[in-house]
């Protein structure tokens, strides 16, 4: 997810050529305080009038006790972009308060059945401590956020290369969201010059079950896509697995080996991931192993 | 409405426009001074686009200023309303 700063038209205007999953547009900390007015206007138009192909566009607003958010919901909310996301969450309360103003302003505007989900972001200690039910707060969040930048400035410390300072909060983070079927994202890597660093921070976060990273740069687009992409081996594996299970599932069996390794349920969850990863269609490869 | 403030919104940076507004006298019209890169081609639609934001917000007695630097019309629209809002010191939710 490529962060781009609300008040800049050239970025905006681009956003659905970069390649990247999804764009984040960016109303918060990306804007300087006496700017908000221009970048929520900019956006609002940028909105209803850009297309941004198949990149997915989130809108992250200001936190509801500045004197910015209830403003941002108001012009943002009625447009349904995919996603909105509210920076800073520390308490279910927060939530609570948060949904209440997006349901009313769409209720005013006539929005019956409103497409656009929620990110929940997580940036100071109070929230890392509350996430397991934060995460479970509403049902409109699908996505959850570590904001690595806010985190460390609240808990009073550096955030280092090797992440160690964040990385109970990573953890906590990753578990509520399995917890509760949520998309888990990572938060920067600031240095837009240090590709190693960025992959190597991209591989550990998805060893430890992040589905995604935010990106500052479009530069930094494909080494995280690199690193998330499955190699051809890692596929062709996954659509073995796969396969050869449904063809087990038909003769009523749940276990089964391939090349002297035992295959169940988790294998073949792991490797329905990969193939998701992959953009292969499941249904394909059940009708061939049929 | 008239402004009531001098204001401006927007950057000079590629694909963006800025806009300064001074009040004029009561019953001075408006005046609106283009430049911008791509004068040539676009001119009368940057006008026209201005033009229609301050039909909109129902504006008078102002001189407008753009400085365009190929702002698309959303770019535009949007920083001339914001220029507005400020000019007449209704913007809300910003500091």
């Amino acid at each position: 997810m490529l962060y781009i700063p609300g008040n800049n038209p050239a970025m905006i205007q681009q956003a659905g050529v970069y390649g990247c999953d999804a764009v984040l547009l960016d109303l918060e900390d990306a804007v300087a305080l006496n700017q908000k007015d221009a970048a929520r206007i900019l956006v609002r138009n940028m909105l209803k009038t850009v297309n941004f192909y198949d990149t997915e566009v989130c809108v992250r607003v200001n936190n509801f006790h500045t004197p910015f958010g209830l403003t941002d919901l108001e012009e943002i909310v009625p447009l349904q972009p995919d996603n909105i996301r509210f920076p800073k969450t520390e308490t279910v309360a927060d939530v609570k308060e948060f949904m209440k103003e997006v349901r009313r302003i769409e209720k005013e505007h006539g929005i019956k059945n409103p497409t656009m989900t929620i990110h929940v972001m997580i940036e100071t200690a109070k929230g890392v401590a509350n996430v397991y039910d934060i995460a479970a707060a509403d049902p409109r969040i699908d996505a959850i956020t570590i904001g690595g930048q806010d985190l460390t400035a609240d808990m009073g410390i550096i955030k280092t290369p090797d992440g160690v300072g964040i990385d109970y909060a990573r953890k906590r983070i990753v578990m509520a969201g399995k917890a509760n079927d949520l998309d888990v994202l990572d938060t920067i890597f600031a240095d837009v010059n240090d590709d190693e660093g960025l992959r190597k921070e991209t591989e550990y976060i998805k060893k430890i079950g992040f589905a995604g990273k935010a990106l500052i740069n479009p530069r930094q687009v494909d080494v995280v896509h690199d690193v998330f992409n499955p190699t051809e081996n890692e596929v062709r594996k996954a659509y073995r697995v796969y396969s050869e299970f449904i063809k087990n599932k038909k003769a009523g069996i749940g276990v089964f080996a391939i090349d002297g390794k035992m295959v169940d349920a988790p294998v073949v969850q792991r490797a329905i991931t990969v193939l998701e990863y992959a953009k292969i269609d499941l249904k394909e490869i059940e009708k061939n192993a049929g | 409405m008239t402004p009531k403030f001098k204001a401006q919104a927007g950057t000079f940076e590629s694909s963006d426009i800025m806009i300064l507004i001074e009040p004029l006298e009561k019953d001075s019209g408006r005046k609106v001074d283009i430049s911008s890169t791509v004068m040539l081609q676009f001119e009368e639609d940057i006008k026209a686009t201005i033009n229609q934001v301050l039909d909109t917000l129902q504006v008078q007695d102002l001189h407008l200023i753009a400085k365009d630097k190929g702002a698309l019309t959303q770019t535009i629209e949007a920083r001339v309303e914001t220029a507005v809002k400020r000019s007449l010191g209704i913007q809300e939710g910003t500091m």
